[in-house]
């Protein structure tokens, strides 16, 4: 099997397990290692600012294996320890209990970290939320009913707003752009996402970023927007993004402009790919490279980036799909929405919650929504697929 | 092969659907349906594929 006898996996969550199910499933019957920095075996990251934060599932529930699926893989786990360096030409990766360990093939799965605040976040009371540590905590700190500020109304930010509001909280959205989610849904269905979360009680402070966090005695006591007003918190989530985790690569040769870059296979150099949160591809259908911050994507490009090693490759062209639970709305895109699409409903009303939309770019059909529309929004990818002719896509009678 | 689904922690992405739509399908509300418990041979790979992109991990197999 094209001379590999030991894969090295460095990331074990969604990425990195699905490259480790993929090799064996293609029959890689050598020795896997898989490499974790936290502590905890493969778990799923999108409950997390959902039914973990809200008290709804326990920890166990997250796990994405099963104690005899993982047994089954017949890999070794190397928890609680982070790669610390990569030396490609001869192959060894440098682990943080000092080790060092030699492999033929490697997937860098080393996803994103949040992005932190230019000041403050020595604060007690500022948090983030990525790992299923953060969550708990913040769920713990959640209980004591604190008043909260979010900043950031992308993804987590949203989420994380619409899980503490049904707690009963008083909850300030903070986001220096004009609508929640834009980047993710754009302005029409933005507007529809800050209508909802005004409807259940949420403070929305858009058009105004932070420009500092106040304390008092080491704790945060508010947040110093910057149209000059001030918002009382005891409790400030900072979701303003995140970046990818390459600080380890830096010396490694390997190019990082936009996380690891990768070839259209999702190879970053001889006998080392990459996939998830931290890869960045040219997609061959989109014509411009991307990176990909969702949970499938996470899934399709570690079994990508696993054919890639055993020499079965493909161009990696996936259709992007995320969705987003938030209140009682369930939002699910497929494909992308570029910053200058146009938006048509095609079934449905914003206004009675239930809806169906296409984006367009460019001529052409390029993203499929559903809002309470699970079904009939995937059906509609279709046109993504087909790149239909944006004049007439979705265009009923 | 054996199809087992966990309807409550299904997000309703339809990947499923797309990857084996002889085997799988969306209710009203998007939640998975198994069409074919006991697929054929011929499904195998599809739904293999299915339970391997399903990013709610709600597709477990049982195979012989």
């Amino acid at each position: 099997m094209t001379g590999l006898r030991h894969v090295a996996v460095a990331g074990a969550s969604a990425a990195g397990l699905a490259a480790a199910d993929a090799l064996r499933r293609e029959g890689f019957d050598g020795r896997l290692t898989l490499i974790g920095a936290e502590d905890a075996l493969p778990y799923d990251r999108p409950p997390l600012s959902k039914q973990i934060l809200s008290g709804q599932w326990e920890p166990e529930r997250v796990l994405l294996r099963s104690p005899e699926a993982l047994e089954a893989l017949q890999a070794d786990f190397v928890l609680g320890t982070a790669a610390t360096a990569l030396d490609v030409g001869a192959r060894k990766l440098t682990l943080s209990d000092g080790s060092v360990l030699g492999y033929d093939g490697l997937v860098i799965a080393t996803g994103v970290r949040p992005r932190a605040l230019p000041a403050g976040d020595e604060l007690a009371g500022v948090c983030v939320l990525r790992t299923l540590d953060d969550a708990l905590a913040l769920r713990e700190r959640l209980r004591a009913g604190p008043a909260l500020v979010v900043v950031g109304a992308g993804f987590l930010g949203a989420e994380a707003a619409a899980v503490a509001r049904g707690l009963g909280l008083d909850v300030t959205l903070v986001d220096p752009l004009a609508t929640p989610m834009v980047r993710q849904l754009g302005p029409r269905v933005g507007a529809v996402v800050a209508r909802l979360h005004e409807d259940h009680g949420v403070r929305l402070r858009l058009n105004t970023g932070v420009a500092s966090l106040r304390g008092s005695g080491g704790r945060v006591t508010g947040v110093l927007l910057t149209d000059g007003s001030t918002v009382d918190a005891d409790l400030v989530l900072v979701a303003v993004g995140s970046v990818p985790a390459t600080e380890w690569l830096v010396t490694s040769g390997l190019a990082l402009t936009d996380g690891v870059d990768c070839d259209a296979y999702c190879r970053a150099a001889d006998g080392v790919v990459a996939a998830g949160d931290v890869a960045s591809w040219p997609h061959p259908r989109l014509g411009r490279r991307i990176r990909v911050e969702h949970r499938t994507n996470a899934g399709e490009q570690g079994m990508a980036a696993a054919k890639t090693l055993l020499g079965k490759g493909e161009p990696f062209a996936p259709v992007p799909y995320f969705w987003s639970d938030q209140y009682d709305a369930k939002i699910h895109v497929h494909g992308t929405v570029p910053p200058d699409a146009d938006l048509r409903i095609v079934d449905g009303d914003p206004g009675d919650g239930r809806f169906t939309a296409l984006y367009g770019s460019g001529g052409r059909s390029t993203g499929a929504l559903g809002w309470n529309m699970p079904k009939q929004g995937r059906l509609l990818r279709r046109h993504v697929v087909e790149g239909t002719a944006w004049a007439t896509a979705g265009v009923t009678g | 092969m054996k199809v087992i689904v966990d309807k409550d922690r299904c997000i309703a992405s339809g990947q499923c659907v797309l990857a084996a739509a002889e085997v799988f399908d969306q209710d009203d509300d998007g939640i998975v349906e198994v069409l074919l418990e006991n697929p054929a041979a011929a499904h195998y790979e599809d739904v293999r594929q299915a339970a391997a992109i399903c990013p709610a991990a709600v597709i477990r197999l049982e195979e012989p």
